[in-house]
């Protein structure tokens, strides 16, 4: 039997409380900071939160678990490895940027399924203000946000993956490479990340012999809206027709009143959407089959200064109910 | 198992369509929107500074006296409301209108010295306190030092 997913468990800020999805996520911040003396603090905590909240609703020990899979989109992946330190699991970080949920669910899986684990814990996290400092500028400095921009969901989504019990199975990843189509713009990465998104896609249908169709639902992580258009005419050249069931997940975690402009980013946007409203439809029958594919843009605030262009990832991983 | 068609197919448009296509896509700056605002938002920070200028001289301050102290009191006003995380929601809504002016200033100095208060004063606040200004700076006084050279040579011949 493929791996199955036991437990699933999210933590967001208030922002994305107040969002469309706000009731589907198991805990919501007050503020950014929930009392930690560092945004970088506050983000660790989402992660270990979102983790243990996993953990305990599958009723699994720790030394039950064989590995911890997690990553973020600080430098050295801090958020994750401070983590681990608390969670004292064996541990693997990963970086796949916001791609990184659905990566670790596609890596978590082949432990599994090829039997060098019995359950493996995944999470990620991202945080709005850890982010902007890293990437961008100061979180008080006053400026203007360009229309194709995506705002960074606070917060942390974690699974549980088994070899068995009940729940929804990862019955298929595609493992995407990386493609750049020389998008210079950090405020526009949905432009960035859509031709590895699209390439990953149309390996996925081609490998399985399936169209956008078969599935109940496919979205993306973290394309937002101008990403998204992008993909789906891509797709349309490529000669594959998808229809209303292709939706991203940086699309449907804001409203369009939050002023986020292009929707959202992080590896939270597909972790917690997936974790929350994807596995809350998964397990009451409305969805039967979904495609998540996680989206990255792989550049750093060196590359970026030094003028290189956005290399883009997608990794898709199959859920059936 | 991985299939033979693996890796075959890719995206149809090479990497100039491509970024033809994703100028299509990109919805376009709202350069009016932003610049009525920003008339508005400068024009009231500006007369702000006015009004106490010729309050000051009303009230018996030398001219360029009470420049200076409408200048300083702007500068503490943009200080403050950084501190109090408003002036930022007031730059996102009038945009170089409140960049520009001499409160924008303050608050491109005082948000890394919070933001990076955590990494210490050294490491930290001192050396991140002008990433925003430094290059103002540096190019504003270059500036000034190259057109005050030019204008030196012009009246000499």
């Amino acid at each position: 039997m493929p791996p199955v997913i036991l437990a699933s468990y999210t933590v967001v800020g208030p922002k994305e409380g107040q969002g469309p999805l706000g009731t589907t996520f198991d805990e919501v911040w007050t503020d950014n900071i929930h009392g930690e003396k560092s945004w970088e603090r506050a983000e660790s905590k989402l992660l270990e939160t979102a983790m243990q909240g996993a953990l305990k609703q599958s009723g699994l020990n720790p030394e039950h678990v064989d590995y911890m899979l997690a990553g973020d989109l600080l430098n050295q992946i801090i958020s994750s490895n401070f983590s681990a330190r608390t969670m004292a699991l064996p541990y693997i970080g990963l970086y796949g940027a916001c791609s990184t949920m659905a990566l670790s669910m596609a890596v978590g899986s082949m432990l599994i399924d090829g039997q060098f684990a019995r359950n493996v814990l995944v999470g990620v996290s991202s945080h709005h203000e850890t982010a902007e400092r890293q990437y961008r500028l100061p979180t008080e400095q006053g400026m203007q946000r360009p229309m194709s921009a995506q705002w960074t969901v606070t917060g942390a989504g974690s699974l549980v993956l088994g070899q068995s019990g009940a729940g929804p199975r990862i019955t298929a990843a595609t493992i995407g490479r990386v493609l750049d189509y020389g998008e210079k713009d950090t405020a526009n990465m949905g432009a960035a990340m859509a031709p590895a998104v699209t390439d990953t896609l149309v390996n996925h249908f081609n490998d399985l012999n399936r169209k956008p169709q078969d599935y109940d639902l496919i979205a993306s992580g973290d394309l937002g809206m101008v990403g998204l258009a992008l993909s789906q005419e891509l797709l349309k050249r490529s000669g594959i027709t998808s229809g209303p069931e292709f939706t991203d997940c940086g699309v449907l975690i804001y409203d369009k009143n939050q002023d986020v402009h292009a929707g959202a980013s992080g590896c939270a946007c597909s972790a917690v959407v997936f974790a929350g409203n994807i596995m809350q439809r998964l397990k009451a029958g409305e969805l039967k089959r979904v495609l998540l594919v996680g989206s990255g843009a792989l550049h750093s605030p060196t590359s970026q200064q030094q003028g290189e262009s956005i290399p883009g990832i997608g990794h898709a991983v199959v859920i059936e109910a | 198992m991985a299939s033979q068609n693996l890796r075959q197919p890719t995206i149809g448009v090479t990497p100039d369509e491509y970024q033809n296509l994703s100028k299509q896509f990109t919805p376009k700056p709202t350069v009016v929107k932003n610049t009525v605002r920003a008339f508005f938002i400068g024009g009231l920070i500006c007369a702000i500074g006015q009004v106490m200028i010729n309050l000051m001289v009303m009230g018996g301050m030398a001219l360029t006296q009470a420049q200076t102290v409408a200048t300083a009191v702007l500068i503490f006003l943009g200080t403050l409301l950084t501190g109090l995380g408003v002036y930022d929601e007031i730059a996102r809504f009038g945009g170089a209108g409140a960049f520009i002016p001499v409160t924008g200033f303050a608050n491109s100095i005082v948000s890394p010295a919070l933001e990076f208060k955590r990494e210490g004063y050294v490491a930290g606040v001192g050396s991140r306190l002008f990433m925003v200004a430094g290059p103002v700076l540096v190019y504003g006084i270059s500036t000034s030092i190259l057109v005050g050279l030019i204008y030196y040579l012009l009246l000499i011949f």
